[in-house]
């Protein structure tokens, strides 16, 4: 039964300005034997490297979650085999905090590995990278919590789990069953680890800006809000005051536009570039809420739309 | 007999799902094996197993069929071509009546033919699941999570038994950290003990106990108690096959949210228990349940655990803080941008219908002045929380937040209680002004979703329009509140809702079917107080020697008339005292007292009047009795008959004005 009240979206309001309570006065020093936020990615490079994977580079467009990179969703369709890792730079528009929360971001890195068809021992491969960056399933709590995954602008669901340790979600652990409205022949395993959140727990920071990126002598070192802190506080701005509605409405179409025409010509991966395209404009929209409760769903339709058509358009071209 | 074991070894499964997946198991199991008569049945579950476990025949009796053939009579190649078809002779041939029959020996089925057969394996790979998917190597075959395993052991003994990807085996595995490795199933017990041996607890009752019993030792030792819940103990029962109960500290300055705030990020996010202390308050402290004894005796869990929970409530801090730096009125209009229902306009204009309603209902309550102005202001304010940051983040949390951002604490305490109740064990608002904004709330709902025609079918109430009804009904009668429901609905179709649903309320609660007709039948009656104590007063009144006699004269009565009225239509209840038979003075004894009773009744719509009203009915039977010992109602002279039919459809007039009699049964 669907209460009332919660049938209904609520605005989730963005605010800003607030300087966090428990930032200033927390002693937020990195654990010193654990991996910097470079070596998690490397160790994970290596670890699912020897699994066979090919390890991939971020793909370069805006995309809000490293399912969205063509590796991932283009590949989990087909009857091919497929095993690959990246990392992926995600963009969510609406998580900015202008640098001013310690959990927030609107720009992180996610981990991504898709194993087709899914192995028997996904999850002890899992839980055994889990252990090469330094959390021992012997002393930790890991957990496999019920979390149906489901992406309404690729039309893609899946079932799996939250991966916790100690109460903490470290990870997310899906069997796709469905990308871009298409059933999948061969099953993947698909697991996307939150880079930032996974490092703040091996290093035992409570601010995601404090995090060790890498390992130098002394004075020498790098913190992520040495890398990122600016750019938190300038996309933020951007996201939620300066972007261009006017402008990002028109590209939407635009890129709309591109998608179908290029699925008509069989193009597949250049279309699912601008479905891409599509899907972070209207998440740069959303962000300036600009769109309006009944708008988003047609916005959403749309992207889904886009998605559906690449997704056959790739099927069409891996069986010809 | 032999001992049959089935172990269906699998990724986690979600923890919701498996006490029904189990009961669920036993059901088909039972249904399969049910001519080797199974005995001592019992299932179990877990993350990552169920079980099934009965001992059973070694084979199937063995049994006759008779299989009919041809009419006796039939011509000679009909019974050839039959036994030929079943391979019999003459012989082989009973005649019974008009037919042949062919008697033939049932053969025993072993066990494991049983277990091995093909509706065996298709029962259990049928069993349902509210979600299910395939996986590398599955096929079309699906399951809940990946199916890892089976065992399948009829006294030790493998049955080859194919679920989907998997055949069966004697192989299974311990806790996934702590005993990892597969070993060999012989039999039920030895799996339960050797699982135990390997920290798995398989049986979840037994989980359960161990966690409720972990958690109050864990808690006592701190001098603190748990805040049961008892939804929260089944689903961590479901997370873990080897509970290790432990307790983390709260940040102390984190104690400054609002309990709810804090303990609704616990439970829903963590999966935590909230303390109290000696006092009953919030204490600093949570409890939780780890799946494993680590070999630091939990302390890395323990920190780890309390880390998580610091940043969750550093967030709910952040909009906490944030949300106070404005008061709840200046959220007001931004309620305009909030749509409720696409065809009900925005949250604002809901809110202005509310704070009107309240406003009336609080009048109706006999509110003064004051309080009729706090209604109206808390009925307006009660939606404005959903612009918050906090209900934005934690919907749970509609109505508390508005109660604790709000000024005043009159209206505070009204926001706050407005969506109550929430559910059956849920309390109901107290107090007139918290009252009239959630009856106001609940009655808006159901006054515009009737309006646009979004009305509950057999099955579907998306908008819980069932619940509200029940809400009104409730914050009504346990509060004693005297209000004329169907002037404030300015709705017949939602009264006839509500009290639908007030039928289905005293109907749960044990009041007789009849009771209800007859009282709801009779005066149109809005005030549901009265119309409880209605149904009361009569179930008492006709379980009474008194009440039973005039029931069995009102019947005696009734059914003359209906008799009569059949013929010569419905008779008026003027009678003529003239035309009574002086010689007994049964009639005019009859008049006098139902003229008394008619005037009694202007008491009716006092406090207590129903109980007023049958204690004169009490007095009715002797009366009514005597008239019938003496008198002949269809006399000869038609107009003595006609004035004596008029009498009693005076009786029942009057009769019913206090209920329907004709409706009660017995």
């Amino acid at each position: 039964m669907v209460h009332c009240e919660n049938a209904f979206p609520y605005v989730k309001i963005h605010q800003h300005g607030f300087k966090h309570a428990s930032m200033a006065d927390t002693n937020d020093t990195p654990i010193a034997s654990a991996l910097s936020f470079q070596d998690i990615i490397l160790t994970l490079h290596r670890f699912w490297a020897r699994q066979g994977c090919v390890i991939l580079q971020p793909y370069d467009m805006e995309m809000g979650a490293g399912t969205f990179h063509p590796a991932t969703t283009l590949r989990a369709l087909g009857g091919e085999p497929w095993r690959a890792a990246y990392v992926q730079p995600s963009r969510r528009p609406s998580d900015g905090r202008y640098g001013e929360n310690p959990n927030r971001l609107q720009h992180y890195y996610q981990y991504q590995v898709i194993i087709k068809p899914s192995p028997a021992d996904a999850q002890d491969l899992l839980l055994a990278s889990y252990r090469a960056i330094g959390l021992d399933p012997k002393r930790h709590d890991f957990r496999f919590v019920e979390d149906d995954w489901e992406s309404p602008t690729l039309g893609a669901w899946g079932l799996g789990w939250e991966i916790w340790c100690d109460g903490m979600e470290v990870g997310q652990f899906t069997y796709f069953q469905q990308v871009g409205g298409i059933a999948v022949d061969l099953p993947s395993f698909e697991m996307t680890y939150g880079l930032e959140r996974l490092a703040m727990y091996v290093q035992g920071v409570e601010n995601v800006y404090s995090l060790r990126f890498n390992d130098a002598p002394a004075g020498q070192g790098v913190t992520y809000g040495d890398v990122f802190l600016r750019a938190e506080r300038e996309y933020s701005a951007h996201n939620f005051e300066f972007a261009d509605t006017d402008m990002l409405i028109r590209h939407f179409g635009d890129a709309e536009r591109e998608c179908a025409a290029l699925v008509g010509r069989g193009l597949a991966l250049p279309a699912y570039d601008y479905c891409i395209k599509a899907s972070h404009l209207f998440n740069l929209l959303d962000a300036r809420r600009v769109i309006s409760v009944a708008e988003r769903a047609s916005y959403i339709g749309r992207v889904r739309t886009l998605a559906k058509a690449c997704a056959e358009a790739w099927v069409a071209g891996e069986a010809a | 007999m032999a001992e049959f074991f089935l172990e269906i070894f699998s990724e986690e499964i979600p923890a919701r799902m498996q006490a029904e997946a189990a009961a669920e198991l036993m059901r088909r199991m039972v249904a399969q094996l049910a001519l080797l008569d199974p005995q001592d049945a019992r299932v179990w579950y877990g993350p990552r197993r169920l079980a099934f476990a009965a001992r059973i025949g070694s084979a199937t009796a063995a049994s006759d069929e008779d299989v009919r053939g041809p009419r006796v009579s039939a011509p000679g190649p009909a019974l050839d071509g039959f036994l030929r078809k079943n391979a019999a002779s003459r012989d082989d041939l009973v005649q019974e009546g008009e037919f042949y029959y062919l008697r033939r020996a049932i053969a025993p089925v072993t066990a494991a033919a049983v277990i091995g057969g093909a509706a065996f394996a298709a029962s259990l790979a049928a069993l349902p699941w509210p979600k299910s998917m395939r996986w590398g190597g599955s096929g079309a075959f699906s399951w809940v999570r990946p199916l890892r395993g089976v065992v399948c052991l009829l006294d030790g003994a493998v049955v080859p038994v194919v679920l989907g990807p998997v055949a069966s085996g004697d192989q299974t595995e311990g806790h996934r950290f702590m005993a990892p490795g597969a070993f060999t199933v012989t039999s039920a017990a030895q799996w339960q003990a050797d699982l135990q041996a390997r920290y798995v607890i398989v049986d979840a009752d037994e989980r359960r106990r161990m966690i409720g019993e972990g958690l109050l030792a864990a808690a006592g030792e701190k001098g603190l108690s748990i805040v049961e819940d008892a939804g929260l103990l089944d689903e961590v029962t479901g997370l873990v096959e080897y509970p290790v109960v432990l307790i983390g500290a709260i940040e102390p300055s984190q104690m400054a949210l609002p309990p709810e705030v804090r303990e609704l990020s616990m439970k829903v996010n963590q999966r935590y228990f909230a303390t109290r202390d000696a006092a009953g308050q919030p204490a600093p402290f949570f409890a939780f349940v780890a799946n494993i004894a680590a070999d630091d005796g939990g302390a890395a869990i323990i920190a780890g655990n309390e880390r998580v929970l610091r940043a969750r409530l550093a967030d709910a801090e952040h909009f906490w803080n944030l949300d106070r730096q404005q008061a709840l009125e200046d959220y007001l209009p931004r309620l305009q941008s909030v749509v409720f229902h696409a065809k009900l306009g925005t949250q604002l204009e809901r809110a202005e219908r509310i704070a009107g309603l309240a406003g009336r209902i609080a009048e109706a309550l006999g509110a003064d002045a004051d309080h009729v102005q706090l209604a109206v202001q808390a009925g307006r304010l009660c939606k404005v929380d959903l612009v918050t940051g906090m209900v934005g983040e934690f919907p749970e949390l509609q109505g508390i937040m508005g109660g604790y951002y709000a000024d005043d604490p009159a209206v505070g305490a009204a926001i706050s209680t407005h969506y109550q109740p929430k559910g059956p064990t849920d309390g109901v608002p107290e107090g007139e002004v918290a009252c009239a904004v959630a009856l106001a709330d609940k009655i808006d709902t159901l006054r515009e979703f009737f309006r646009i025609g979004e009305t509950p079918t057999g099955s579907g109430d998306p908008y819980a329009l069932r619940r509200a009804a029940l809400g009104v009904i409730r914050i009504i009668l346990e509060n004693g509140l005297r209000v004329r429901l169907r002037a404030l609905l300015e709705n017949d179709a939602v009264f006839d809702f509500i009290i639908e649903r007030l039928r289905v309320k005293l109907r749960g609660e044990g009041k007789r079917f009849d009771v209800l007709n007859a009282i709801l039948a009779a005066a149109d009656d809005d005030d549901l107080v009265r119309i409880a104590q209605r149904a009361e007063a009569l179930e008492r009144f006709i379980a009474t020697e008194t009440g039973d006699r005039l029931l069995q004269a009102y019947r005696r009565g009734a059914n003359i008339l209906r008799i009569e009225e059949a013929k010569d239509g419905p008779y008026q209840t003027e009678v003529i005292p003239d035309r009574f038979d002086g010689s007994n003075g049964a009639e005019a004894k009859l008049n006098e007292r139902l003229n008394q009773i008619a005037q009694g009744f202007n008491v009716f719509a006092q406090e207590n009047g129903f109980d007023f009203v049958l204690n004169e009915l009490e007095t009715l039977h002797a009366p009514v009795e005597t008239f019938f010992n003496e008198v002949t109602v269809n006399a000869a002279d038609p107009a003595v008959r006609r004035n004596r039919l008029r009498l009693l459809a005076k009786l029942r007039d009057v009769m019913h004005r206090v209920a329907d009699f004709s409706k009660l049964e017995g």
